[in-house]
């Protein structure tokens, strides 16, 4: 079964968000390139304009080197097929990483476990895919394994109330991999589809934290070895370079299966999830563009890159 | 996948040997890197541009001390442009308004405007201010119940509040009973909003214009890419901003965003958070923040301070005495020792090399001055006699002077060796003056610390 839902809807309402700031790329495209020549200068404003957009030095070089490659072998003369040539190169980059999330039948409980750094957004993006799930008919569990920030518990339980989802818990300083190990017991028993597996947020660079992660992993798969099957990062889109070095640690210390990206809705753009791609490869699942149940979209390479660069979509 | 600046200009600056100046040319490479390195701290674009242009004007014809290679020199004069935009000396939080002074926390989601609340509380309660917190944030769930836990746990007095009410309603309760009660100040935690959510951004400002804070602090996050100049500028316009409080400081991120933040909204930089405990609030140190922006250790404070406390009339004198061709005695070298302390010894020194902040605390803490104290010590139990001719220290002096300084006999003797090849190294550069004698110690310091040719 596919986390597909209603995309187009969805879509357009996230290009209305990410638009609603100021339409970046359009209008500096306009005003880079006024005439009909593209010349050195204007792919060089080019790749500062993907650096503004937290691509990283690395990512936003490679895609103004295959800009220019382009352009010397004559293929790109126009601007509007430089707009083109743009989009195609930036979609290339994303499109490898474009997996939706599956939840095979086989596999009861499903356990989706949510790690990142602090303040991402990781309980509120819980939240929303539990109600998405619900939403297309599987039975959902909540497990509050943030048991460290003040008001974590309680926010869970918020999201769990309002989209009527059981919750297991057992309050602040609890630790989390009982938690978790209870909460797998306890949909096990249920007879629950998916185990969505909150956890505390925490800095890559805090050992003995990653470590409690290791911790929470190794506890789960007593009940089931492959467990967790999603291992989702959640990453903040105003993030920078720091994002990268985020999933690489948090994929070194527990293995990652997904990205979601949040705070879309805001003046940021997301770019670093480029560097992410180029690196890890790792599937992106969903994007956050709102604190509501439904500001939660499936990750489309295509759309997202349209959404960036304010196309109209083809 | 950072590397180091500093390294990387050295490399650039190799070939720039013995050129005494800084020019157009010379410097177009080391700006270049300097640019890389801002983008890749996460420095808005355009205020490092701006940045750029201001060091090349400042590095243009700038005479290249004669201590340091040219690549020292450029990177000094970064360095310092990049303390000078930071906002120079740290500021303290501005209270001094008719009690209850406000307080209104400003940011984003997520940037950790609440855990910030509860730890300026705790540092306002060490101040022995009474302090009251409020939650504004009626639209995450249960952000009234973190700020109330946070409150608890630093003890300061908390003023309920209910996802019911408005904000303005809470914020109109909250400062009544601030000033009913006679609260020194009251904190007012708002919800995180995204700068183009109108509504939310009219809300703020109607909280602010209502409660006339002393202090409106926005609140970043540390790893915050290029959107950090955007948010600062759009934030800073809604609201009349008094400060920066950057959060998340613990982590590895270079921190960009706290030079575009300053540079965009004028304000300086309060506090930084230094980890989710709740004391960990630091006041912002400008020189700190522009190495680690710049990738580097503090390896130019070092510099500066050697240059600084090394006692210059004494270094000269010493000097002389060599051309004189008179030999490093024992109390030539006891003052060399002194100065080593004075710098804040091997430990402070070694906190300022590059990666050296990555060594576990318990290996730090195995470098100690012990041996350097231990060696006054033994100089300070000797005659004036045996400190200017050391051979005449003999078995039966060598017990003395180790009973004296409450040491053994092997560490006089260690003492003595270790001299002995001081003096060897002193006679082999007796032609050259102070530069030549500051690389003599070279052997004596953590590798890397002083200026290399």
């Amino acid at each position: 079964m596919s986390a597909q839902g209603t995309s187009t809807g969805f879509i357009g309402r996230m290009r209305a968000q990410i638009n609603r700031g100021d339409s970046w790329l359009t209008y500096d495209l306009a005003n880079l390139l006024p005439g009909e020549k593209i010349d050195e200068d204007a792919l060089e404003d080019f790749e500062d304009l993907l650096i503004q957009a937290d691509l990283g030095i690395e990512a936003a070089s490679e895609v103004c080197e295959k800009l220019r490659g382009g352009i010397n072998s004559g293929r790109i003369k126009r601007p509007d097929q430089l707009r083109k040539a743009l989009h195609a190169s930036l979609v290339e980059l994303l499109s490898p990483s474009s997996i939706p999330l599956e939840i095979p039948e086989f596999i009861r409980p499903f356990v989706i476990m949510a790690v990142g750094v602090n303040g991402v957004g990781k309980t509120t993006t819980m939240g929303k895919i539990g109600a998405r799930l619900k939403q297309q008919g599987l039975s959902v569990m909540f497990a509050a394994g943030d048991t460290y920030r003040a008001g974590a518990v309680a926010q869970l339980e918020t999201w769990a109330e309002k989209v009527d989802i059981p919750i297991i818990g057992q309050g602040q300083n609890a630790d989390p991999a009982s938690v978790i190990f209870d909460a797998y017991s306890a949909a096990k028993a249920r007879n629950v589809d998916v185990l969505i597996a909150d956890t505390a947020g925490r800095l890559h660079t805090q050992g003995g934290l990653m470590e409690e992660l290791r911790k929470i992993k190794r506890v789960m798969q007593k009940h089931d070895q492959f467990a967790p099957h999603e291992m989702m990062i959640v990453v903040d889109a105003t993030a920078g370079h720091n994002a990268l070095k985020q999933a690489l640690e948090f994929h070194e210390a527990v293995g990652l299966t997904g990205i979601t990206l949040t705070k879309l809705d805001g003046t940021a753009k997301g770019g670093a999830i480029f560097a992410i791609a180029k690196r890890l490869a790792l599937p992106i699942r969903f994007v956050g563009v709102g604190e509501q149940a439904d500001d939660l979209g499936v990750f489309d390479a295509h759309e997202f890159v349209s959404a960036l660069l304010g196309d109209t979509g083809d | 996948m950072f590397e180091s600046l500093s390294e990387n200009l050295q490399a650039t600056f190799k070939e720039l040997r013995g050129q005494g100046r800084l020019t157009e040319d010379n410097i177009k490479d080391a700006l270049r890197q300097v640019r890389r390195a801002l983008l890749e701290a996460d420095v808005a674009l355009d205020v490092v541009r701006d940045f750029i242009d201001r060091v090349k004007e400042r590095a243009l014809g700038e005479q290249v001390r004669t201590s340091l290679t040219p690549g020292q020199e450029f990177i000094s004069i970064v360095r310092e442009e990049l303390i000078t935009e930071l906002g120079g000396a740290s500021q303290g939080l501005e209270l001094r308004a008719q009690p209850p002074a406000v307080i209104l926390m400003a940011g984003l989601q997520g940037s950790g405007k609440t855990t910030s609340t509860g730890k300026l509380a705790r540092y306002l309660l060490e101040q022995k201010k009474r302090v009251l917190v409020v939650s504004c944030d009626v639209y995450r769930p249960a952000a009234i119940d973190q700020l109330k836990t946070v409150a608890e746990a630093v003890s300061a007095d908390f003023h309920p509040s209910s996802p019911l009410q408005s904000p303005a309603q809470i914020a109109d309760a909250a400062l009544a009973v601030a000033r009913k009660e006679l609260y020194d100040v009251l904190i007012v935690d708002t919800a995180g909003r995204q700068t183009v959510d109108e509504k939310m951004m009219q809300e703020i400002k109607g909280l602010h214009d209502f409660l006339k804070p002393a202090e409106t602090l926005f609140v970043i996050d540390s790893m915050t890419g290029q959107d950090a100049a955007k948010t600062a500028a759009a934030f800073g316009d809604a609201l009349a901003l008094t400060g920066v409080v950057l959060t998340k400081v613990d982590g590895d991120a270079r921190g960009g965003a706290a030079l575009s933040v300053r540079k965009v909204t004028g304000k300086p930089i309060k506090f930084l958070g230094v980890g989710e405990k709740l004391e960990a609030l630091e006041v912002f140190h400008p020189e700190r923040l522009a190495s680690r922006i710049l990738g580097m250790g503090d390896v130019l404070s070092l510099i500066e301070e050697a240059e600084k406390k090394i006692d210059r009339q004494k270094a000269e004198k010493l000097a002389q005495k060599f051309k004189k061709g008179k030999g490093f005695d024992l109390e030539d070298y006891r003052d060399q020792l002194a100065q080593m302390v004075n710098m804040g010894g091997l430990g402070a020194m070694l906190d300022k090399l590059p990666g050296v902040s990555q060594i576990p605390a318990q290996v730090k803490n195995q470098i100690n001055d012990k041996e350097i104290t231990r060696a006054i010590a033994i100089i300070n139990s000797m005659t004036l006699q045996e400190r200017r001719f050391p051979d005449v220290i003999k078995a039966s002096r060598k017990k003395r002077i180790a009973a004296g300084s409450g040491t053994q006999v092997p560490d006089v003797n260690r003492l003595l060796k270790q001299h002995m090849q001081m003096q060897k190294m002193m006679k082999r550069m007796r032609k050259g003056g102070m530069a030549n004698m500051m690389r003599g110690m070279q052997g004596m310091m953590p590798p890397g610390g002083m200026p290399r040719r």
